[in-house]
């Protein structure tokens, strides 16, 4: 099942090193971080929990990358609209992809 | 009225779980094998409470049972569901609750302190909710039977003057309100079983809503179409059957529905819809849209109705359905609940 | 940051339909297929095919493990746990699946003691609260939910549980796409890659659909953005005229992958020579059952199974829908004898099945009844 939902890790479990107590909306859950077992997250990281287990941590710096991505969408081409209205016809101009890297 | 020649027409040859789950396989039940049997040529609508005549006074009467599991939980206990469920049923059928008569089913066996504790419960209950208990009857099984304690009760109650109650009755504009935050009692509930690791800051919502419809109806009575106590299948449930009976549809607006935020937490791990989980404390009403803001404003104004909020509207289409409309321009359809994800819920 | 409403954004979600609708050359119709049923069940769930020009075509894919299932299986592990002292535990999503005499939830009623987990991890306590008991676990999922299985094994072999197996149904998604392109009744453009599968599985598995294939493939995310957002990268790609991998998921997915859980399924696990799915046959090397070193936890090595292959009814056409070349409404018996509360097949009763999205989320809608209509 694809169900899975961030959570963050509030408090690791004292007696069972494998387990934390992850907060979902406020919602407490016991998890298991075996799977992250190479890098184990520490209380206020987030992570991807599937069925009981983490499956991954959750980069805030990519999510806001994204998000800022996200937010730049059309402003490309308000920009190259514009520019087509000073009569420049380039080829280049097409791609605004190759041209605005984000 | 039914003789030995009527034929049912529930088809299944077994009765599971799901048919008291308040959804769609209740409603199969009901409508195919009680109905045919026991309600005779009444055509009107299944409702929760009836009203009838008796010496030309009209007077409403209900019935419930509460088999809730654990007994206990944070918010309330079973003792208090039982009034507070039956005052509710009463009062969004638009009669204020008198007299309850209360059936106990007992198993052996169950220590007295529980007994006593319930039974302490729904006497506070009955008193905070202004309703006497006039009556009742005890029953005890076996151990291994009734899990401890099955109760069900029947309310009598008299009418509020200024309202009528009726799914026909409801228009193509009319405002769908509600009053207050969804799927407290379901989640709490099953919390408060200990079968998932899951932990919250939750209760049940469970209190008697008259004091809220009374303020509604005094204010707004002409306007109030129809309403009802979404308790088991959620608001998703009762809006259904709304639509099917009035045949209209009723648009819900997502970002205005009211849901806790650890009762959304619980729902996206557990793969649930709040709006199909039960209510104890909540009520839906559908009022014409002249009425709709006084109405909204005179439940905001009663105390325990402050998070009251419209949620959607009647229209036209999609015709006896429910949809949910997202801010940016998507929809979804929502329907009756569907099986039994939270069986025992009250 | 929360993850989760920062996705959800009107505006944001506005501007990507707008690029969509602008990067969509006129002259083409897209066939999109999203592979994992967790993705079909977002588009329906938040109204995005309402948000795509009418040429941008989404195709649902074959990720819904309990739907690929085939009907044997199930009557498997319901005549596996029909002993006496048996518990039969699985998720929530099994529990209405139709079995040849009845789903878990009517064996249930019939006195089976059947109990819906969220984790293998609580099947596994089931085990140790109920020593008097044997708690078999149905396991399904594809790479996303693999690795929990065989932590569990892992840690229930060490515990030295005797009452605990798993009847494991793991399937691999590769084969499955695969199998779809392989198909000559299949034409498609480019892939929505299963997002929680990459968690584990990384996004090189995907690279030889670029390449061998040409087909453009972006590893995405569930939330309304991420899902816009993908298809964005996609048509970028394909007005350039590339095929490459992406991955619009960064923000969780790995590019090499989940190394710890792709050691315990290495470690609990091995890939059986061929296994059965509904609607796609036989698929060599495409599901997982468990190594001779954890015979102890797997049902079919400790007891015997039935093995009956069961087709599916005549009508049904769950094979079709499963494999994007019929859209659920489509199917004969969509919505008049398979219904979500008497379904025929598992498509409509799962939770990432497409016919069970579709129609709980999009088949009576105005606007769907319109376009009908007009066609």
């Amino acid at each position: 099942m694809c169900l899975a939902i961030p959570g963050k890790i509030v408090e690791m479990d004292l007696q069972n090193a494998h387990l934390a107590v992850v907060d979902v909306v406020g919602v407490r859950r016991k998890v298991d971080l075996g799977l992250l077992q190479d890098e184990p997250p520490v209380p206020g990281d987030w992570v991807l929990i599937h069925v009981g287990f983490a499956m991954s941590k959750i980069s805030e710096a990519d999510a806001v990358d994204q998000l800022q991505t996200l937010t730049m969408l059309g402003e490309a081409e308000a920009a190259m609209q514009e520019v087509r209205g000073y009569g420049l016809e380039n080829e280049e101009l097409d791609k605004p992809a190759q041209r605005w890297k984000q | 009225m039914a003789t030995p020649a009527t034929k049912i027409r529930f088809r299944e040859s077994q009765i599971e779980m799901a048919h008291g789950a308040g959804g769609k396989a209740s409603r199969r039940l009901v409508e195919g094998l009680f109905a045919p049997l026991l309600y005779g040529s009444s055509q009107s609508p299944l409702g929760d409470a009836a009203h009838i005549q008796i010496n030309g006074t009209r007077i409403a009467m209900t019935t419930d049972s509460f088999v809730v599991k654990p007994l206990r939980f944070p918010g309330g206990s079973i003792g208090e569901l039982a009034i507070n469920g039956t005052v509710n049923d009463l009062a969004v059928s638009g009669a204020r609750a008198e007299a309850i008569v209360v059936t106990y089913i007992l198993e052996a066996g169950l220590p007295t302190e529980i007994l006593e504790a319930e039974v302490r419960a729904m006497g506070q209950a009955a008193e905070k909710a202004g309703v006497v208990i006039a009556g009742g009857d005890t029953k005890v099984v076996d151990h291994g039977q009734a899990d401890q304690m099955y109760i069900t009760t029947t309310g009598i109650g008299r009418l509020l003057s200024g309202v009528e109650i009726s799914p026909q009755s409801v228009r193509p504009s009319d405002k769908v309100l509600l009053s207050g935050a969804i799927g407290d009692h379901g989640i709490t509930i099953l919390l408060a079983r200990g079968d998932l690791d899951l932990e919250a800051e939750l209760r049940s919502d469970t209190r008697s809503v008259l004091p809220l419809v009374q303020g509604l109806v005094s204010v707004a009575g002409p306007g109030v179409r129809w309403m009802r106590d979404p308790t088991r299948g959620g608001v998703a449930t009762s809006l259904n059957e709304l639509a099917r009976d009035c045949g209209h549809g009723i648009v819900l607006f997502e970002e205005k529905i009211p849901v806790r935020d650890s009762v959304r937490g619980a729902c996206e791990l557990l793969g649930l819809d709040p709006l199909h989980i039960a209510n104890e404390g909540q009520f839906l009403a559908i009022v014409s849209s002249e009425h709709a803001e006084s109405a909204l404003q005179a439940l905001r104004a009663t105390p325990g109705g402050e998070e009251a909020i419209i949620i959607g509207e009647v229209r036209e289409q999609p015709a006896s359905a429910v949809l949910v409309t997202t801010l940016y321009g998507g929809s979804r359809l929502v329907d009756m609940l569907v099986g039994d994800p939270l069986p025992r819920i009250c | 940051m929360k993850f989760v409403d920062e996705f959800r954004v009107p505006e944001l979600i506005a501007k990507a339909g707008e690029e969509i609708r602008r990067l969509a050359d006129p002259n083409r119709h897209y066939r999109i297929m999203e592979v994992c049923g967790g993705h079909t069940h977002a588009i329906y769930r938040f109204g995005l095919k309402d948000l795509l020009p009418a040429n941008v075509e989404l195709i649902h894919g074959p990720g819904c493990p309990v739907c690929v299932l085939p009907m044997g299986r199930i009557d498997d592990g319901l005549s596996l746990a029909a002993q006496p002292d048996f518990i039969f535990a699985a998720f929530g999503d099994m529990m209405r699946v139709p079995g040849t005499h009845g789903s878990p939830l009517e064996y249930k009623a019939r006195g089976m003691d059947v109990r819906i987990v969220y984790s293998p991890a609580d099947a596994l306590k089931l085990a140790r609260n109920n020593p008097e008991k044997h708690v078999m676990f149905f396991a399904i999922g594809f790479e996303t939910t693999a690795p929990s299985t065989a932590l569990t094994l892992i840690r229930a072999k060490a515990e030295g549980l005797h009452n605990f197996s798993v009847f494991c149904n793991h399937v691999t998604i590769i084969p499955a796409i695969r199998a779809i392109l392989d198909s000559p009744d299949m034409r498609l453009d480019g892939f929505v890659g299963p997002g929680h599968v990459s968690t584990v599985i990384g996004c090189r598995p995907y690279e030889w659909i670029a390449k061998d294939e040409g087909k453009p493939v972006v590893v995405s995310g569930f939330e309304p953005l991420d899902i816009l957002q993908s298809i964005v990268m996609l048509l970028r790609q394909l007005r350039k005229g590339e095929a490459k991998v992406e991955n619009q998921y960064k923000r969780v997915v790995p590019w090499e992958g989940n190394r710890a859980a792709l050691r315990a399924m290495a470690e609990v696990f091995e890939l059986r020579p061929y296994f059965e799915w509904r609607g796609l046959g036989f698929i060599s090397q495409s599901a997982l059952k468990i190594r001779a070193s954890f015979a102890e936890c797997d049902s079919e090595q400790r007891f015997s199974v039935p093995g009956v292959r069961v087709t599916d009814p005549k009508a049904a056409q769950c094979g079709e829908v499963l494999k994007g070349v019929l859209k659920p409404a489509q199917c004969k018996l969509f919505g008049r004898e398979c219904t979500p509360e008497q379904p025929v097949g598992a498509l409509m009763v799962s939770s990432e099945g497409s016919c069970a999205a579709y129609y709980n989320y999009e088949h009576r809608k105005p606007v769907t009844i319109a376009r009908a209509a007009a066609s």
